[in-house]
């Protein structure tokens, strides 16, 4: 529970850093930094988006889950196929939670696995017929789906099958749309790669089908972007946008529709809430359609009333109007929450190593709460990501690009944070240490985060943590006796 | 040479950005700025150069190119 100076927080970074062999520390310390607010370019002080050394510990994924997890995943009528063995898909089935409507299995398949489960023969011999095979059986099952993602899996680009042929051909045959995603888990060096992949096959494949179809929208238009629904976020978001008087025409991707998707071109603003998977698309719809994108944070009261009123600067007067009376209406449950939990959360220092755009968006909310992020990085950020980081973070506060799982947790060691924001994996490490820990990929199973109905559940869930009794019961009963009968005898 | 884009930045001014590297910032100078004669070389406020070939006349914003650096790479 200590504020460290700069000078403090670079010993700090080099002394962690001392484990590791020359050259690997070299590697290392030019992704640890003490935070720096006054710069503008981040890359003076911090080198990220590069391959993870071999030997540690990192917590990345693939192309492949950056494009079918993230990505495609949520669109829920389409059938994403994870096409390659069974497990890349199988082992990370609805993890995400990504939640939507419909009836899964009819007319929604978020939940679902469809895999080509590729065996020694389809590597040997090719998958293709087994692809041509599985798109007509899909069709014949599940008529109901609106079109067909095929997901590559990292033999397909070794065995260099020709995805595009034959979906190209499927699509044909079924009238359907069908996507080549050539997502391969070898590109790149994290899922980060696989956002872009993703996003540039929506481009080549969906995003202009209905370019030329009658114009029906209105000058209320807007897209969310980058907003997936965990555990209901999307839906939090949408709320708000839609008491302002905006019509929200796509949701992507979560609880989204291809349907949804092909209308987006005629939108007349793109909300940006995840820069980092879907910069990709907002940049070049803005660029070939003229909708311009900003980004914004629905993270906490301060942040979201910041939002929704530079959202509302894009519009008329009749919007502007009923903000503000959005945000006057909302602001009596805030005070009341703020009242609640900020005497229990006040000044407590919170870590957060997670990826996306939680390490600097959820920043806000737990100041809100009155609580201070004391260390933040990401998994697979770049550059532009620690651009907008700097700003957000307090002087000298530690900033960790990639970072392995000995660096985390000697960091934690150090810092003595109250809590920490991250994942799964990082979980039971963290709490056997004594520390409470929320998992802030998917919200720890809870959620909504976003927006002012995801605030109320974000206070509690953090509070929640913070004060179960069983951070005082780590020492057991039999260790303890002895601690106390040395404290008898010695009195 | 290396695909950029520029963007009309919020504050006004333009904005140069490279995905290669993930490079977004301000322009600080262009070269030709004029009806008849757009680009050239673009100053950028972090200390880096890049050329672009003139055109005739400024493009609707935001617009993909194709862009030399001039000098070494800035960090
Ligand atoms: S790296 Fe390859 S094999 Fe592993 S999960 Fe990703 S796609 Fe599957």
């Amino acid at each position: 529970m200590t504020t460290l100076s700069r000078a403090e927080t670079e010993a700090l970074i080099a002394e962690v850093l001392e484990v590791y062999p020359e050259k690997a520390r070299k590697d290392r310390a030019k992704h640890l930094t003490a935070n720096d607010p006054g710069i503008e370019q981040s890359k003076k002080c911090i080198t990220s988006n590069r391959k993870s050394l071999p030997g540690v510990m990192t917590i990345r994924g693939c192309a492949y889950a950056g494009s079918k997890g993230v990505v495609w995943g949520p669109i829920k009528d389409m059938i994403h196929i994870s096409h390659g063995p069974v497990g890349c898909g199988q082992y990370s089935r609805a993890g995400r939670r990504n939640y939507y409507v419909g009836t899964t299995g009819v007319d929604a398949f978020g939940t679902m696995n469809f895999t080509s489960d590729f065996q020694e023969k389809d590597i040997v011999f090719g998958g293709d017929k087994k692809l041509a095979k599985l798109l007509d059986e899909v069709e014949q099952l599940f008529p109901l789906h609106r079109g067909i993602s095929v997901q590559s899996e990292c033999p397909i680009g070794l065995i260099g099958d020709d995805i595009e042929s034959v979906s190209k051909k499927g699509a044909a045959a079924i009238g359907k749309p069908i996507v080549p995603v050539r997502c391969e888990g070898f590109r790149g060096v994290s899922q980060s790669l696989g956002h872009h992949i993703a996003n540039d096959a929506i481009r080549d494949w969906v995003l202009d089908k209905r370019d030329g179809s009658p114009d029906t929208s209105t000058p209320y238009d807007v897209a969310i972007i980058g907003d997936y629904n965990i555990g209901g976020d999307a839906w939090a978001t949408r709320i708000l946008l839609e008491e302002m008087g905006l019509r929200v025409v796509a949701q992507w991707s979560g609880d989204g529709t291809l349907a949804e998707m092909m209308n987006t071109p005629k939108v007349k603003l793109n909300l940006l809430h995840c820069y980092r998977s879907m910069n990709y698309i907002s940049r070049h719809m803005e660029e070939k359609y003229g909708i311009p994108w900003m980004e914004y944070n629905f993270f906490g009261p301060t942040k979201i009333v910041e939002s929704l009123r530079r959202i509302a600067a894009f519009f008329d007067d009749q919007v502007k109007e009923k903000t503000e009376a959005v945000i006057a209406r909302y602001q009596p449950m805030m005070d009341a929450i703020v009242a609640r939990y900020k005497p229990r959360l006040q000044g407590k220092k919170v870590m957060l190593y997670v990826g996306g755009l939680r390490p600097r968006h959820v920043i806000g909310a737990y100041e809100d709460l009155g609580m201070e992020v004391i260390g933040t990085g990401y998994e697979f950020g770049h550059n532009d990501d620690y651009d907008r980081t700097t700003k957000e973070m307090g002087d000298a506060t530690l900033i960790y690009d990639d970072a392995t799982g000995f660096e985390l947790e000697e960091f934690v060691k150090k810092l003595k944070p109250d809590l920490v924001g991250s994942g799964i994996k990082e979980k039971y490490i963290f709490q056997k240490m004594g520390i409470p820990l929320r998992q802030m990929h998917s919200w720890d199973y809870s959620g909504p985060y976003h927006g002012y109905d995801g605030f109320a559940i974000f206070a509690r869930d953090m509070d929640i943590a913070l004060s179960s009794p069983v951070w005082g019961k780590l020492v057991p009963p039999w260790k303890k006796t002895v601690a106390e009968e040395e404290v008898k005898e010695a009195a | 040479m290396a695909n950029i884009m520029i963007r009309q930045a919020d504050g006004g001014g333009l904005t140069f950005y490279l995905p290669k590297r993930d490079l977004e910032a301000p322009i600080s100078s262009i070269e030709f700025d004029t009806p008849e004669k757009w680009g050239g070389e673009l100053k950028l406020d972090n200390g880096g150069a890049y050329y672009i070939d003139p055109i005739a006349r400024p493009p609707r914003l935001p617009v993909s190119l194709r862009a030399r650096r001039l000098g070494a790479a800035e960090d």
